[in-house]
């Protein structure tokens, strides 16, 4: 089983991120099991979400304690949360920023989600969107492949620059 | 047709392939996206049904009772307060022996405010003459809202049914689900008491002291009779969807030493304790309850037994594990886990079994001696 745990805030498509990818896994022919964490939601609070992804129907609703790879869609939550605890050594770390740190016993991808989204047009209600482009950067990882990525966000959205979002982070993750 | 949906959407799918007549629904939290998502496929023109936005959940279940006395099919779906505000109308619809299916997403009571997990909402309906069930996947509340009508609409059972899945954990996941057509495994019914609306005449239901409980009797009849209706749906749904259903999902109880009794989504993720514990060595199985009301029959003998309730009847005990006590010889180690949502995981749950002492209860995360 492949465990991921998805940090973001409030507004920024964490949700619909996980939601993405368990389609897009679905589509490889794996299972899949998407799980928001509820909180007292709000726009702008930090918002945690789950996908599992696996050979197998999962049984499991509790929370990720030992992703194998942690996914953070916006760096300022870092400051709130420890997005690192419990990645399993080796883990990976998704970020999204122009660069990034190295993080010692990990290997981190930095990936400009915002500024794909910024130079598509793709904003709403003034937020850029990450949820289509952070799909490209996952199959780049080899998480899902490029052409589920792409069918997902088709199946999701109309808007085909979603799909052109995806493509660029693709082609910008340094593997 | 094959997809992913969350809980939530399944339900309302599955609705949407058994086209009611009425649906009724009061839409403020902790309502979910079920009721949303079937007026968005109304107002479409997506599904030709009447949908009828009412005031409050008492005014749902009410407005359901009147579709369904004229012999039309009827939906609503609640959860938590909202069923417990229509507490009145759910004895009527089932003295009334009307086969309403109503989705009740399993949330805590307030206070304090908590809209996640818990089945102390349903539990508290268990005694109205409801037929209740409790899914623990995606498919199987998609699958089980598809059974549910075949059963209430049973002439050997004409009661409500209400499919209950666990909020958030199971109302807002997503997962693969299958949609398939149910055709005619759901047959057009004709309510043999229903009022003629041509030809309208109503039932006097002043029922005296000489009659009154010759209708609690045959209410519990028909529970009765639809312990075989059920197995009879499950069996058929079973040879031609080709997913399998039965009142008590076993998974390893076979050779098993030390069985898990849970429902809902605990009841799946007992499954991933029991490999765990496999592993250790120790010959565990787990039982999900599916159907809570009829109570199932259930063979415990020489077996220990763990039963975890997300639930509390208090003064009392787990209702679920009251009930194994009261139904079976078992003496159980009684786990109080999960309320209002609380985190247990399939580790805390192997934890459960190792340190298992039958005949105690355990209020998971509260440290007291009693």
């Amino acid at each position: 089983m492949y465990e991921i745990r998805i940090h973001s805030r409030g507004g920024e498509g964490g949700v619909t991120a996980a939601r993405l990818l368990a389609l897009a896994a679905f589509r490889d022919g794996k299972y899949a099991t998407a799980c928001p964490l509820y909180g007292a939601e709000r726009r702008g609070a930090p918002v945690v979400s789950y996908v599992r992804i696996d050979d197998h129907p999962i049984r499991i609703y509790s929370q990720i304690r030992n992703p194998d790879l942690v996914v953070v869609l916006d760096t300022s939550v870092m400051d709130a949360v420890d997005v690192l605890h419990g990645l399993k050594p080796g883990g990976w770390v998704l970020i999204n920023a122009p660069k990034a740190e190295e993080i010692p016993g990990h290997r981190s991808y930095p990936v400009d989600l915002t500024g794909i989204a910024l130079s598509l047009g793709l904003v709403i209600a003034g937020s850029p969107v990450l949820d289509t482009p952070v799909l490209g950067a996952l199959a780049k990882m080899g998480i899902i492949s490029l052409e589920s990525a792409k069918a997902a966000i088709t199946e999701m959205f109309s808007d085909e620059r979603n799909v052109r979002a995806a493509e660029a982070a693709y082609q910008e993750l340094l593997p | 047709m094959l997809t992913i949906a969350t809980g939530n959407k399944a339900v309302a799918a599955a609705v949407r392939e058994l086209r009611p007549a009425v649906i009724a629904a009061y839409p403020i939290t902790p309502q979910t996206e079920i009721v949303e998502q079937i007026a968005a496929w109304v107002a479409a023109g997506e599904l030709d049904s009447s949908y009828i936005p009412v005031e409050s959940e008492h005014s749902a279940m009410a407005a359901c009772i009147g579709a369904s006395v004229t012999g039309a099919r009827t939906f609503t779906a609640t959860s938590s307060q909202g069923l417990a505000y229509m507490h009145e109308m759910v004895n009527w619809a089932a003295g009334a022996r009307l086969p309403i299916v109503m989705a009740n997403v399993n949330r805590a009571l307030a206070p304090g405010w908590n809209i996640w997990a818990e089945h102390t909402d349903a539990f508290q309906e268990r005694d109205t003459g409801w037929l209740q069930v409790y899914v623990g996947t995606v498919q199987e509340a998609y699958d089980t809202v598809v059974m549910a009508y075949r059963i209430a609409e049973h002439e050997e059972v004409l009661l409500p049914v209400m499919v209950n899945l666990d909020g958030f954990l199971l109302s807002h996941s997503t997962q693969s689900l299958e949609t398939d057509s149910p055709g005619d495994f759901v047959p057009p019914f004709r309510l043999p008491h229903a009022i003629d609306v041509f030809h309208p005449a109503g039932y006097g239901t002043l029922t005296g002291p000489d009659d009154y409980f010759r209708f609690r009797w045959d209410i519990e009849r028909s529970m009765r009779n639809s312990s075989r209706v059920i197995r009879e749906t499950e069996l058929d749904f079973g040879r031609r969807f080709g997913r399998s259903y039965a009142p008590v999902e076993e998974y390893r109880a076979d050779d098993a030493d030390v069985v898990v009794i849970a429902m809902g989504t605990l009841g799946k993720e007992a499954e991933v304790a029991v490999d765990l514990l496999r592993r250790e060595g120790i010959r565990a199985g787990s039982l999900r309850l599916r159907w809570f009301r009829p109570f199932p029959d259930l063979d415990l003998s020489g077996r220990e037994v763990v039963v975890i309730d997300r639930d509390y009847s208090f003064g009392f005990s787990g209702i679920l594990a009251g009930s194994l006590r009261a139904r079976s010889r078992a003496d159980p180690f009684s786990v109080i886990a999960g309320l209002g949502g609380q985190e247990v995981t399939y580790d805390d749950i192997a934890g459960f079994v190792r340190g298992r002492e039958p005949g105690r209860e355990l209020w998971f995360g509260v440290d007291r001696n009693v």
